[in-house]
């Protein structure tokens, strides 16, 4: 698969910041896969993504959005509509009245013709399944139906990765559900590629990598079996690791002989029992 | 003498418009002195608009809350005394602070009381000092903190009133699993400090089981369950239907249950499920 997004070498400092909020963070993204991204508060996670779709440029080295520099101004509207962004909070997200205005309103700005809109807001609100909801009032919605709303908005977009910053953090379990389903979809189904940025281990479990981020940089990259089951790497960052991962990581240092990589509640249950009998 | 008595609760918004929903509905429970209460549900349940009752933001459509034997509804003055005994702190409470200094922003509570200066310092460090916020930043501007002390200096705005009763909406929402662990351990710590009765409001149910002595489910604008943890929690199928999610290590000792290991106890914490396991692993003889 090729790389649909390419990080070199970028190093971010904010303005009148001392310290480097990126220190040199290298990272190939492919097209069509779904990429987690976890770390504590200050990260430097969120400034990450923000490099993505040129929201914030890299002080020093790269990104390149299908082989396009996030530097380069004149392609500005051809990197931003490659790659779309949903935030943590949806109240912040939503600009009309109705829903489907809403989720019109980026392929409005980018100047498409209004018969191809139309078609585009109802292809959004159906995989987001917020179709039914299209005339309704937005602020009506749970945090949940939003989050989906805003997701529909940068779908319109017909973008090729989506990247979200922590999109279920203010969400109840129902919401959060809604969200990861949607997100997963798309990018199963429809091939969209996913940059997801959490602090839910348990939201990171299907997705086909893992990214944790320290201090500015990239400690680890690999499946979620394989991050996770560095249990002590996770914890010294302030970080937890599936409750499955946990206990096992707990009972072997007790003596049992449990695989790390068990991280469904099922497959762990199965091998605790295992080792029982 | 019960703190909180809530009886035959109801509330309506929108009474007599198209709008009219009845968003909870005859409503009783009654909250000693001193405990801490897990209150869960998701969004629309019905949890928000029940505390807003606690302390008088909301008059009930129909019935009574009474706070320490006294109606908080009967006339104005008791509406006013409820608000310094019945501390509430919001969701994002930080996005509420306003004052010029982190110690303005403390004292704001209790100079409302009407306190005397001496009374406002003393409460004001005592507060700080509870949530583990440092003198040092007394004088520093709200907004130049971190997340986590902006979260921490507007609990002690509240705490600085001494409420018999805290309320807590969602404290450790949007906080990374460090942030939340601080957060829960603070909570924890004061009820011990003080003795206050805490409710904290959450959907999710993993830090709530760990520090709660009862939980109560809210579901369509009623109590669906109130009962300790491990009861609550033995209703699995029940609370996902409901939109809830149940502690991983309750499943996992579901699942374990359902391939024939013997596990009797409610188990809902990492501390349980591990405890349990290494009974039964010296048994089988696994444990080194």
């Amino acid at each position: 698969m090729e790389n649909i997004i390419s990080i070199k070498n970028v190093h971010y400092t904010y303005p009148g910041d001392e310290i480097e909020s990126l220190c040199g963070v290298s990272l190939d993204i492919k097209k069509g896969s779904f990429v987690t991204v976890l770390g504590h508060n200050g990260s430097g996670k969120s400034t990450l993504a923000k490099h993505l779709n040129a929201i914030l440029l890299p002080t020093e080295g790269e990104v390149l959005v299908n082989g396009i520099s996030t530097a380069d101004e004149d392609r500005l509207l051809e990197i931003r509509s490659t790659v779309g962004m949903v935030f943590q909070n949806p109240d912040n997200q939503i600009v009309a009245n109705v829903v489907e205005d809403d989720v019109a309103f980026a392929p409005e700005n980018l100047g498409v013709a209004p018969e191809e809109i139309r078609r585009r807001v109802d292809n959004a609100l159906r995989q987001v399944d917020m179709y039914e909801f299209k005339m309704h009032a937005p602020h009506l919605l749970s945090g949940g139906q939003k989050q989906r709303v805003a997701i529909a908005g940068v779908i319109a977009m017909e973008p090729e990765v989506i990247v979200l910053d922590e999109p279920t953090a203010m969400l109840d379990p129902k919401g959060r559900r809604e969200v990861i389903d949607t997100v997963t979809k798309l990018c199963r189904e429809k091939g969209i590629t996913v940059v997801l940025i959490t602090h839910h281990m348990s939201e990171c479990v299907d997705a086909d990598r893992v990214i944790v981020m320290s201090n500015g940089s990239v400690i680890a990259d690999d499946t979620p079996e394989k991050v996770f089951s560095q249990v002590e790497l996770m914890h010294r960052e302030g970080l937890t690791v599936p409750a499955t991962t946990q206990i096992m990581y707990e009972l072997n240092g007790h003596g049992w002989h449990l695989p790390l990589e068990a991280l469904g509640i099922d497959e762990c249950a199965k091998q605790i029992a295992k080792e029982l009998k | 003498m019960s703190e909180i008595k809530v009886s035959g609760l109801s509330h309506v918004y929108s009474a007599d418009t198209p709008f009219e929903k009845v968003a909870i509905n005859d409503v009783n429970v009654e909250i000693p002195h001193g405990q801490l209460v897990g209150l869960i549900g998701h969004t629309g349940s019905g949890k928000s608009t029940f505390i807003q009752h606690l302390n008088g933001l909301l008059k009930p459509s129909k019935g009574t809350v009474t706070v320490d034997g006294v109606d908080i509804n009967a006339d104005k003055t008791t509406a006013r005394d409820v608000r310094f005994k019945v501390g509430l702190v919001f969701q994002y409470p930080e996005y509420q602070l306003f004052e010029e200094t982190v110690y303005a922003d403390i004292a704001f509570g209790p100079k409302n009381m009407k306190l005397p200066q001496e009374q406002i310092d003393e409460r004001v460090r005592e507060a700080a000092a509870l949530v583990g916020v440092s003198e040092e930043l007394f004088e520093r501007s709200p907004l130049e903190l971190s997340g986590g002390q902006k979260r921490r200096v507007a609990i002690a705005g509240v705490i600085a009133m001494r409420p018999g009763v805290l309320i807590l909406d969602e404290p450790t929402a949007g906080l990374d699993p460090a942030g939340c662990r601080q957060i829960l351990k603070l909570i924890c710590d004061y009820r011990e400090t003080t003795g206050s009765t805490v409710i904290i409001v959450s959907h999710s149910m993993d830090d709530v089981a760990r520090i709660a002595d009862r939980l109560i489910v809210f579901s369509k604008g009623g109590i669906r369950f109130d009962a300790a943890p491990g009861e609550v929690f033995s209703h699995t199928h029940e609370l996902m239907e409901i939109g809830l999610s149940v502690p991983a290590p309750a499943l996992i000792a579901q699942q374990l249950r359902q391939q024939g290991v013997e596990i009797n106890e409610p188990v809902y914490t990492d501390e349980q499920l591990l405890a349990v396991l290494l009974k039964l692993g010296r048994e089988a003889g696994i444990n080194a």
